[in-house]
C-alpha cells in the first residue's frame, strides 16, 4: 500500500531543492554511463572491423605455402623454395572429398601503365576459381574462363584501387593495359574489398591467367610452378580434415619419406582469424568493465549525497514516522530518490556515450558502433547503481526513533 | 469504554550508570470526547508521557489500551499505522515540511493509507476550512505567520478523522492572542466534532479552556480534578 507516484513527485521535488548538489551527483553517474557506452562502441566498432576484414578474406580458407615448419614452428625459408606446382593445386581438387575449391596463385608486385598513367600493383596469377575461393564478385564485365587458363590469354581482371588509379572516370572494360610491357585487355572489374585483416588494401591487386603470369610475366624456376595454393573447404568442420588430406596427398606427391619434415605448410587462415575475432570481443569487455568502474565511483557519490541528505532531513523524516510513514515508506522514499538521480544520470549518459563515441569516430578515426544493448545495459546498470548505494541511506533513515528525529536540530 | 487507558507505566532513560525515571507507574483513563490539560514543572515527565500516548515511544513497563486494544506490544509498523488513523499530533515548533504548501502538509498524513490522489486534495482542503485556513493552500510555511502554521498543523491532525488530538505545548511559540484563537479551534473541535484533545501547557490561561487538569511532578501524576469554575 505504498504510494509510488506520490513518492516520486517528493523525490523530485527534494532534488530540485538542492539543484547544483543533484546535478553534480548525476554529472557522476552521466560519466560513468557516457564512458561505458562509449568504450563499448570502441570494442564493438573494432570487433566489427575485424570481423568485416575476416569476411572479406573468404570462409573455411586454408593456404598452403612452399618451405617447411620446424619443429618450434619457426617456418624456415617459408614461401622462398619453388615447391609446389599447377599438378600439387589439380590434384588436391581432384583427391581431397573435404575441399570445394582450389586455387593457385602465382605473383608479384609490378608496374602497370594505361596511357599516361603508371601504378605499382601485385599481381595474381591465378584460375577463375580464385572468385570462389576468396567469396569474391565483379562489379563489372566478366571474370576469365578455364580457356584463358589454357591459353595464357592475355585478359584481365583489376582491383578498384588499381581501376581508379589507372582510369579515373573512364569505363575500364575492353582497354589495354601493359603489365611489364605485356598488353592485357581488362575483361572485368573486381568488387570492392577493402582492407585484409593484415592491414593490405585487397582492391591494390590485378587478377590474371596464372599461365599468363608464368610464361609472360615472372617465369618460373620449373613449369607450372605456383606460389601459394588457396583451398576452401566444403563447411567449417571439414577444415581440419582438408588440412589432413591435403598434408597427406601433397608428402605422397613431393616424396617425402616418414622421418622427413614437410616442404610446405598448410595454414588454416579461418583459425588464426577467429582467434583475432575473439580478442576483439574480450578486448570489448574489458573496456566495458574498466568504464563501469566510473559508473561505481558515481554510484559512491550518489551513496555519499543521499546519506547528507538523510542527516539534513532528520526532522522531516521525525515528521512524516509522526503522521503515520512506516519503514518502507522512508526507505522507498530515499531509494526512489537515488533512483532518479541515477536514471537522469543514466539518460544524459546515454546522450554523453552516443556524442562521445561520434567524436572519437571523427578526430580519432575509430570506428565505433553505439549498440542498442549497450544503451540498455548501461541505463540498467546506472539504475542498479542508484537503488544499491540508494540503499543504505534509505536504511539509516527508516531506522531512526521518531522522536530522536523530531528533536533534530 | 475509556478511550485512553493507562496502567502503570514506568519509563527509565538510562544514561550510563544513571537511571532517570521519567514516569513513576502512572495510571490514567480518559473518556472518548474529553478535553484534558496536562500541567506540571519541567523536567516532570510531561512529553514523555504525552509521547507514549502517542505511540511515538514505548513505556518501559505497564499497560496501554487505545479504543480497547492493547498497543504496549506492537510493532513499528504497527505504531506508525495507529498514529496515522487514531492520533493528530499538534507540536509547539509546529513541525510543518518546508518548502512544501500547506495544502501538501495537510496531505501528508493520507499519502501513508493509501486515500486516492483527487480524495486526498478534497479531504485536505476541507481540512483547512475547518481550521479557517481556506484558500491558504498554496501558501509555504515561511509565507505564514505563527498562528497560521499551527492552524496547518491542526488541519494535518484532522485529515484522517483521527479520534484523539495530542498537543504539547502548542501555543507556546504563539502570543496570547493567537493562543486564545488556536485554544478556541482546539474547543471547537471538541464540543462540535466530539475529538478527544489532550494538551499539554504552562500557562494556567491555556489550561482553562480544557474539562480536566492533570499535574505531573517527578513522573508521577499528583493531582487529576475537573476544572473548577473560576
Ligand atoms: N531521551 C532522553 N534521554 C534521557 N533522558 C530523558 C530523555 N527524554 C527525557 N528525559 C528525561 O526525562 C525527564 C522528563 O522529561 P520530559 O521531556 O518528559 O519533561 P517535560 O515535563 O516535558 O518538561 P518540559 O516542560 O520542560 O517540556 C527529564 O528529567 C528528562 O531529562
Ligand atoms: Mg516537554
Amino acid at each position: 500500500m505504498i504510494n509510488i507516484p506520490s513518492t516520486i513527485k517528493i523525490s523530485f521535488r527534494s532534488l530540485r531543492v538542492n539543484k547544483m548538489r543533484s546535478g553534480l551527483t548525476m554529472l557522476g553517474i552521466v560519466i560513468g554511463v557516457g564512458a561505458v557506452i562509449t568504450m563499448i562502441a570502441v570494442g564493438t566498432g573494432a570487433s566489427q572491423r575485424i570481423e568485416e576484414q575476416i569476411s572479406s578474406m573468404g570462409s573455411n580458407l586454408l593456404m598452403i605455402l612452399p618451405g617447411a615448419t620446424t619443429a618450434g614452428g619457426v617456418r624456415m625459408g617459408m614461401g622462398t623454395q619453388p615447391t609446389l606446382s599447377m599438378g600439387d593445386a589439380e590434384a588436391i581438387q581432384k583427391e581431397c572429398a573435404s575441399v570445394s575449391y582450389v586455387a593457385p596463385n602465382l605473383g608479384g608486385v609490378t608496374q602497370v601503365i594505361y596511357g599516361s598513367q603508371n601504378w605499382s600493383t601485385g599481381i595474381t596469377g591465378t584460375t577463375p576459381d580464385m572468385l570462389y575461393v576468396r567469396d569474391w564478385t565483379l562489379s563489372q564485365g566478366r571474370p576469365f574462363a578455364e580457356e584463358d587458363v589454357r591459353n595464357a590469354s592475355k585478359v584481365c581482371m583489376p582491383g578498384q584501387t588499381v581501376v581508379d588509379n589507372l582510369f579515373g572516370n573512364e569505363n575500364p572494360i575492353g582497354q589495354i593495359i601493359r603489365i611489364k610491357n605485356v598488353p592485357f585487355t581488362v575483361i572485368g572489374v573486381l568488387d570492392k574489398k577493402g582492407q585484409s585483416p593484415t592491414g593490405q588494401d585487397q582492391d591494390d591487386t590485378i587478377f590474371i591467367p596464372v599461365t599468363a603470369a608464368q610464361k609472360k610475366i615472372f617465369g618460373t624456376a620449373f613449369p607450372g610452378m605456383v606460389r601459394i595454393i588457396m583451398v576452401k573447404a566444403k563447411s567449417m568442420e571439414d577444415l581440419y580434415t582438408a588440412e589432413k588430406e591435403i598434408t597427406e596427398l601433397l608428402r605422397q606427391r613431393h616424396r617425402i619419406g616418414d622421418r622427413q619434415d614437410n616442404d610446405f605448410t598448410v595454414r588454416n587462415l579461418t583459425q588464426a582469424m577467429q582467434a583475432s575475432e575473439q580478442s576483439g570481443k574480450i578486448m570489448t569487455l574489458l573496456l566495458g568493465a574498466i568504464a563501469s568502474v566510473s559508473l561505481l565511483v558515481g554510484g559512491i557519490g550518489i551513496m555519499n549525497i543521499m546519506l547528507v541528505s538523510v542527516t539534513e532531513r532528520t526532522r522531516e523524516i521525525g515528521i512524516r514516522m509522526a503522521v503515520g510513514a512506516r519503514t518502507w515508506d522512508i526507505r522507498l522514499q530515499f531509494i526512489i530518490e537515488s533512483l532518479i538521480l541515477s536514471l537522469i544520470g543514466g539518460a544524459f549518459g546515454i546522450i554523453a556515450g552516443i556524442a562521445g563515441s561520434k567524436m572519437l569516430s571523427m578526430l580519432a578515426g575509430w570506428p565505433t558502433i553505439v549498440s542498442p544493448l549497450s544503451i540498455s545495459l548501461a541505463f540498467g546498470f546506472s539504475g542498479v547503481v542508484g537503488i544499491f548505494f540508494g540503499f543504505y541511506p534509505a536504511y539509516k533513515a527508516s531506522l531512526l526513533d521518531p522522536i530522536d528525529a523530531l528533536r533534530y536540530e | 469504554m475509556a478511550i485512553i487507558e493507562i496502567r502503570e507505566i514506568s519509563k527509565v532513560y538510562r544514561l550510563g550508570e544513571i537511571a532517570v525515571n521519567a514516569l513513576n507507574a502512572v495510571t490514567l483513563s480518559i473518556e472518548r470526547g474529553e478535553f484534558a490539560a496536562i500541567m506540571g514543572p519541567s523536567g516532570s515527565g510531561k512529553s514523555t508521557f504525552m509521547n507514549i500516548l502517542g505511540c511515538l515511544d514505548k513505556p518501559t513497563s505497564g499497560g496501554y489500551l487505545l479504543e480497547g486494544a492493547d498497543v504496549s506490544g506492537l510493532k513499528r509498523d504497527d505504531l506508525a499505522a495507529i498514529r496515522n488513523k487514531k492520533i493528530g499530533f499538534v507540536f509547539q515548533g509546529f513541525n510543518l515540511l518546508p518548502r512544501t504548501s500547506a495544502i501538501e502538509n495537510v496531505e501528508l498524513p493520507m499519502l501513508y493509507n493509501g486515500v486516492s490522489i483527487k480524495e486526498r486534495r478534497g479531504r485536505a482542503e476541507a481540512a483547512l476550512g475547518k481550521v479557517g485556513l481556506s484558500g491558504r493552500g498554496n501558501h509555504h510555511p515561511s509565507q505564514l505567520s505563527g498562528g497560521q502554521q499551527q492552524r496547518v498543523a491542526i488541519a494535518r491532525s484532522l485529515v484522517n478523522d483521527a479520534p484523539i488530538i495530542l498537543a504539547d505545548e502548542p501555543t507556546g511559540n504563539l502570543d496570547t492572542k493567537t493562543s486564545a484563537e488556536v485554544m478556541e479551534l482546539f474547543v471547537k473541535l471538541n464540543t462540535e466534532s466530539n475529538i478527544t484533545v489532550i494538551l499539554v501547557t504552562h500557562e494556567h490561561d491555556i489550561a482553562a479552556y480544557s474539562r480536566r487538569i492533570i499535574k505531573f511532578l517527578d513522573g508521577n501524576i499528583v493531582s487529576d480534578e475537573p476544572k473548577t469554575k473560576t
